[in-house]
């Protein structure tokens, strides 16, 4: 398993938008992704799941991926995170 | 072209193509299916078509608002397949052998309710997304197109009748009008109507099949469905529409501003009404006071004479709904032309120049004095002016200020509150005008009826067709008059105003601007164009 975390930027949050950009773009992923903030958590390729969050801006998420491809898959989703979340 | 009366709930002007509202619509059954695997199958199936539409709403977005407003069409999408919202569907349809639209619904309940406990205002709102998309999967899993809903023009829209629900559900900005064949005026449809100002119709009789995908126009105003209006037709409408709009435009713009002129002369834009059922129109369209309430409703709705407590009533609530502001009340002016048959008056040639108003209030004090005791009374609760109608004489105005002393007497003996009340009367013969300075005396305000004294200074009855084109109610002679009551008016600190059609005649606010008139009282609909004419005058 590798994990990094970031922060939300959009100061609405992790709202239908960009939740839904960041669930396209795990969708990609072959690994298992989990996102966590404090004691919830929610598997990133499931829109509500994401939105149940209620992530607001400028928390600090952390990103969990299991799975054979998950060093490579967590480096995309950092750098598409970065760019767009 | 043809047209269909019905009854009007909320009056104004929609012109469109009308669009029918199938029952069914919005609403789900629940009913149990044999087979669950083809009822998931048909679930696919409505998926793969809703989002279908929805990707073509996208590509339709894209092009008319560009990508950040397109966007949301695209979550829908996700939205729409959303791994939980479809295990919870197919888990509704295996588990509990019950359709697909009643299983989605039962879904986009849940879902929806989840996020609107949700704190936040923005994850709060996207309850309306989930019930977007669930209800354009329904309409599909029915079998109709869903692809017209958000997108296509607005619409009359016209049902059998409208559920409260399937009302609120609607997307307003979609709906021009709404005609529908049953319903009250007190349905939730009629009550949603008026309170989005959406014009509507009930009670017409309407073949489906021939209305729908109509062009028409709704007439809120006269009760009106005319379908396939000829040109002349709707280029009067589209007139009168503009002129509506100009009206809501104004109410806006006008409401709440003081009425005054440019050189800073105040007037008091007063009301006139027949009953305490206009005192929402009088606040709705922010009159001052009003400059006449006629209480012979109170007399022609009853099988016999009001009493003093039914009067006392009506004049209260009239009072404490205008909260302080001036109430002026007419005492009863009728005669031999409204038939009141327990007043057992006698038929009359000439009713306009006969026993009438307060010529049988001074001739039978009795029914005078009630009306007298019900005002004075009801001056305890706000501020309420009482006005004589008919008056010819001074001597009847002495007589009727004896009157109203010795009824004040009686209230002080028999214990019982009144306010200051300001005196009045109609100015409406042309002896009042002759000795106005005199009766000026001994009143507080002068109020002129136009109607009354344009028919008696010119000699015309204005019941005769014949002589409507020589009835000319801007006559010099009606015009000086006027002049001369507010003169005399002046000379000794009694104020003056118009209660006639007259002055809500805005080709003539100028000059009666000019004249020095103090009070205008009108029809509540013309209180904001006269404010906003008044505002433009020097």
């Amino acid at each position: 398993m590798v994990s990094f975390e970031f922060v939300v930027q959009d100061p609405n949050g992790l709202h239908a938008r960009p939740a839904g950009l960041l669930i396209k773009e795990a969708m990609k992923c072959k690994s298992k992704v989990t996102l966590k903030k404090g004691s919830k958590s929610a598997d990133a390729k499931r829109l509500f799941n994401v939105m149940a969050m209620g992530i607001k801006g400028g928390e600090t998420i952390t990103a969990e991926l299991e799975g054979e491809t998950e060093a490579k898959d967590a480096e995309v989703l950092k750098a598409f995170i970065a760019e767009n979340i | 072209m043809y047209s269909l009366k019905g009854k009007t709930v909320y009056a104004g002007i929609a012109i469109g193509k009308i669009e029918l509202h199938r029952k069914e619509k919005g609403s789900v059954r629940r009913y149990k299916v044999d087979d669950k695997a083809e009822e998931l199958k048909r679930l696919e199936r409505g998926l793969d078509k809703t989002e279908e539409e929805l990707k073509s709403l996208y590509e339709k977005a894209l092009v008319e608002v560009g990508e950040s407003g397109a966007a949301i069409f695209e979550v829908h999408q996700m939205m729409l397949r959303d791994q939980d919202y479809i295990d919870s569907i197919n888990n509704i349809i295996d588990g509990e052998g019950v359709n697909a639209e009643f299983a989605v619904a039962v879904t986009a309940d849940n879902f929806a309710g989840m996020f609107a406990s949700m704190e936040d205002e923005y994850f709060k709102a996207r309850a309306a997304d989930i019930k977007d998309i669930s209800e354009r999967l329904i309409t599909v899993l029915k079998g109709k197109s869903g692809a017209e809903g958000a997108s296509s023009e607005p619409v009359i829209l016209a049902a059998e009748d409208l559920s409260p629900s399937e009302t609120v559900q609607l997307d307003k900005s979609r709906i021009l009008a709404f005609v529908t064949r049953l319903g009250s005026a007190n349905s939730h449809t009629a009550i949603l109507a008026r309170t989005m100002s959406i014009p509507a119709l009930i009670g017409v009789d309407f073949e489906d099949e021939k209305i729908d995908g109509a062009f028409a126009i709704a007439d809120g105003i006269k009760g009106e469905l005319i379908i396939d209006p000829d040109e002349a037709t709707l280029e009067k409408y589209k007139a009168l529409k503009a002129k509506e709009e100009e009206k809501a435009r104004l109410l806006l713009e006008m409401k709440g501003k003081e009425t005054i002129t440019k050189s800073g002369r105040k007037i008091r834009l007063y009301s006139n009404i027949g009953g305490v059922g206009d005192l929402s129109a009088v606040l709705e369209n922010d009159a001052e006071g009003i400059g006449l309430f006629r209480s012979e409703f109170l007399y022609l709705e009853k099988e016999t004479y009001p009493t003093e407590e039914e009067q006392f009533n009506v004049y209260r609530t009239a009072a404490q709904t205008m909260a302080g502001k001036l109430v002026i009340i007419r005492t009863l002016d009728i005669g031999a032309d409204k038939q009141i048959d327990y007043f057992g008056l006698e038929k009359e040639d000439n009713p306009a120049m006969g026993y009438r108003a307060i010529r049988i209030c001074l001739d039978r004090p009795e029914i005078f004095r009630t009306q007298l005791r019900a005002l004075l009374r009801a001056s305890a609760y706000g501020k309420i002016g009482i006005m004589f109608p008919m008056i010819i004489s001074l001597d009847e105005v002495k007589q009727i200020k004896e009157i109203v002393e010795s009824v004040k007497e009686e209230l002080r003996a028999d214990n019982i509150s009144y306010g200051d009340t300001e005196l009045g009367i109609m100015i409406e013969t042309p002896a009042a005008v002759m000795i106005s300075e005199e009766l000026a005396k001994e009143v507080d305000f002068f109020s002129i009826g136009t109607n009354d004294l344009t028919q008696y200074t010119l000699a015309i009855d204005r019941q005769n067709r014949r002589l409507d084109s020589i009835y000319d109610p801007h006559h010099p002679a009606v015009l000086r008059m006027i002049k001369t009551v507010i003169d005399n008016g002046h000379k000794h600190n009694t104020w003056v105003g118009i209660c006639g059609e007259l002055g809500a005649d805005p080709t003539l606010t100028e000059t009666f601007v000019e004249m020095g008139i103090d009070e205008l009282s009108v029809s509540p609909n013309f209180i904001l164009p006269l404010r906003k004419a008044i505002r433009n005058a020097d």
